[in-house]
């Protein structure tokens, strides 16, 4: 039997290989309508928005002038924002996700709470903008504040957080736990001397990824009353605030042209944040996975 | 030889599964164990029972007793940490911590209060010569331990259970993940540790426990059917099931 002469074989291969190229080519075009939407959307705005992309938008207040018109006290309210909800959902994200993943028994009440969670993850925003409105603004009289917004952002982004970083918990091998209980461990010091340090790039990254979900979230401040229109900068967490996704939105829905432009400008500033942000998990995930 | 560890009518169930059977031992000290058996006969689970690590799978349930110089380990006046301290355990595949060959080794003197950074490199170097590893290592200590190859780091995890100076050390099938020299090298390493630890080791290969142990235990289904010096069980075993299975008729 030689290698050359089996014909229907060879018939067969050449069929088989076709189908492998039509499929290639079909992942590319599928890969492609992506790439394609989100580059003709990035020059859009870019070409709408670059002539306003200028110093004069993070050094001036709101005006009801579209030349003079600026986006300090947004921009500002989201980085304060940010400040706020960043420490305030790590700890009670990542304390939550040791408890289920390492501390509960694994029983109904936990399955129950883990589906709970998961859910919660696909609430509308609006919704926690509502439970904002009615917990933090009336419930504790914080009223339309920098922190009711935190607050609001913070059990936002809590349920995505949770269930990141119990994956990335879940994902340290059994036997790094093992090697640390049969030497003496107690369950706090495996934790946190051998589960934690191996998860926390993936811990990281989670909290950062849903931190820049939150800085692009508009409609549960909008819920809880995030001004449009703020000539200050919040000088305590009870002042009033406005961040940029209310600002850009604000500017969209006024019909002079000019206003248009400045929203583009906006999303400008909102994209390159978002950005830094993801590249700072990227280089926080490589910073960490060289000491491993 | 003086008894060590004595376990009396030891029965052990995984929920409904009764995986140990009225197992009773007497384990000396300063010498090498070795649980020998088909997969799933209990050996591991017993090996497993003398560090309390079983207490972490949910649905155990033991009865009898096993002490350990006298005392019971699964009394509650036993701390499992002070257990643990006490009885050192190897797995089976090298368990490594992401971490640095100096930080791997001070994990467990930093657990138990060791602060003291010249009390530290002591017992790194001490355990690195005990495990044999020291020449190989003393120059980059700082470098991660997964630079290090399967034997060095199996090696690396024997001198981490002997940082925290325990008494017994228990290796759980410790060189089935390794190749021939690197397991020569780990059972030349037991031979030697033998005249200061007690060990006990389990082992799928009966050449290595025919090698390496002073006693031998032969497991079937839980229970223990014969128990007698490595010498005696390998060349004239008095249970016809044990004759079987050196011989290589099951298993």
């Amino acid at each position: 039997m030689s290698l050359l002469e089996e014909d229907t074989g060879r018939k067969q291969i050449a069929q088989r290989r076709r189908m492998d190229f039509i499929l290639h080519i079909l992942f590319v075009i599928c890969t492609s309508i992506g790439v394609l939407a989100l580059m003709a959307l990035m020059v859009d705005i870019i070409m709408d928005g670059i002539m306003r992309f200028a110093p004069d938008l993070f050094t001036n207040y709101p005006s009801r002038r579209a030349s003079q018109a600026g986006m300090k006290s947004a921009i500002v309210g989201s980085l304060y924002m940010l400040l706020i909800m960043a420490p305030l959902s790590f700890i009670l994200g990542v304390g939550a996700a040791i408890f289920l993943e390492e501390y509960a028994k694994k029983n109904r009440l936990t399955r129950l709470i883990q589906l709970n969670i998961s859910t919660l993850a696909g609430v509308p925003s609006i919704v926690y903008g509502i439970l904002g409105l009615t917990l933090f603004v009336r419930g504790l009289a914080l009223e339309r504040s920098l922190l009711s917004g935190a607050l609001t952002m913070t059990l936002l982004v809590l349920p995505i957080i949770i269930v990141s970083a119990q994956e990335a918990i879940r994902a340290v091998p059994k036997a790094r736990r093992d090697a640390s209980f049969a030497l003496g461990a107690t369950k706090w010091q495996t934790v946190s001397r051998s589960v934690m340090p191996s998860a926390l790039p993936g811990v990281l990254t989670g909290v950062i990824l849903a931190l820049s979900r939150a800085i692009g979230e508009t409609a549960p401040l909008v819920m809880i009353g995030g001004l449009t229109y703020v000539a200050f900068l919040p000088e305590s967490i009870l002042d009033s605030f406005t961040v940029m996704p209310i600002q850009i939105y604000n500017w969209i829905s006024r019909p002079n042209e000019a206003f248009h432009e400045l929203a583009a400008a906006g999303i400008i500033v909102l994209l390159i944040m978002l950005l830094l942000m993801n590249f700072a998990a990227i280089l926080l995930r490589n910073k960490y996975q060289k000491n491993v | 030889m003086q008894t060590l560890i004595e376990i009396k009518k030891l029965n052990l169930f995984y929920t409904a599964f009764h995986a140990l059977k009225n197992v009773s031992l007497e384990i000396p000290e300063k010498a090498i164990t070795a649980f020998i058996g088909p997969s799933g006969c209990g050996k591991s689970t017993l090996l497993r029972t003398l560090n309390r690590m079983n207490d972490m799978i949910p649905g155990t349930r033991i009865e009898g007793t096993i002490a350990i110089g006298g005392t019971d380990i699964y009394s509650n006046e036993v701390d499992v940490e002070t257990l643990r301290k006490k009885v050192g355990m190897v797995f089976q595949q090298p368990n490594p911590f992401p971490k640095s060959i100096y930080d791997n080794i001070a994990y467990g003197p930093r657990l138990h209060g060791i602060r003291s950074r010249q009390q530290l490199d002591e017992i790194v170097e001490n355990s690195l010569k005990a495990s044999v590893l020291w020449d190989e290592v003393k120059d980059h200590l700082k470098r991660s331990a997964f630079s290090l190859s399967g034997g060095q780091q199996q090696r690396l995890c024997i001198a981490r259970a002997l940082a925290v100076n325990p008494d017994i050390l228990l290796m759980d099938e410790a060189t089935s993940a390794l190749d021939p020299i690197s397991t020569l090298k780990i059972e030349e390493l037991a031979q030697e540790l033998k005249d200061r630890y007690t060990i006990v080791m389990v082992t799928h290969n009966m050449h290595q426990a025919a090698r390496v142990s002073n006693q031998t235990v032969f497991f079937l289904n839980g229970e223990v059917v014969e128990y007698a010096d490595t010498e005696k069980l390998f060349s004239n075993p008095s249970d016809q099931r044990t004759e079987d299975y050196i011989s290589g008729r099951f298993g």
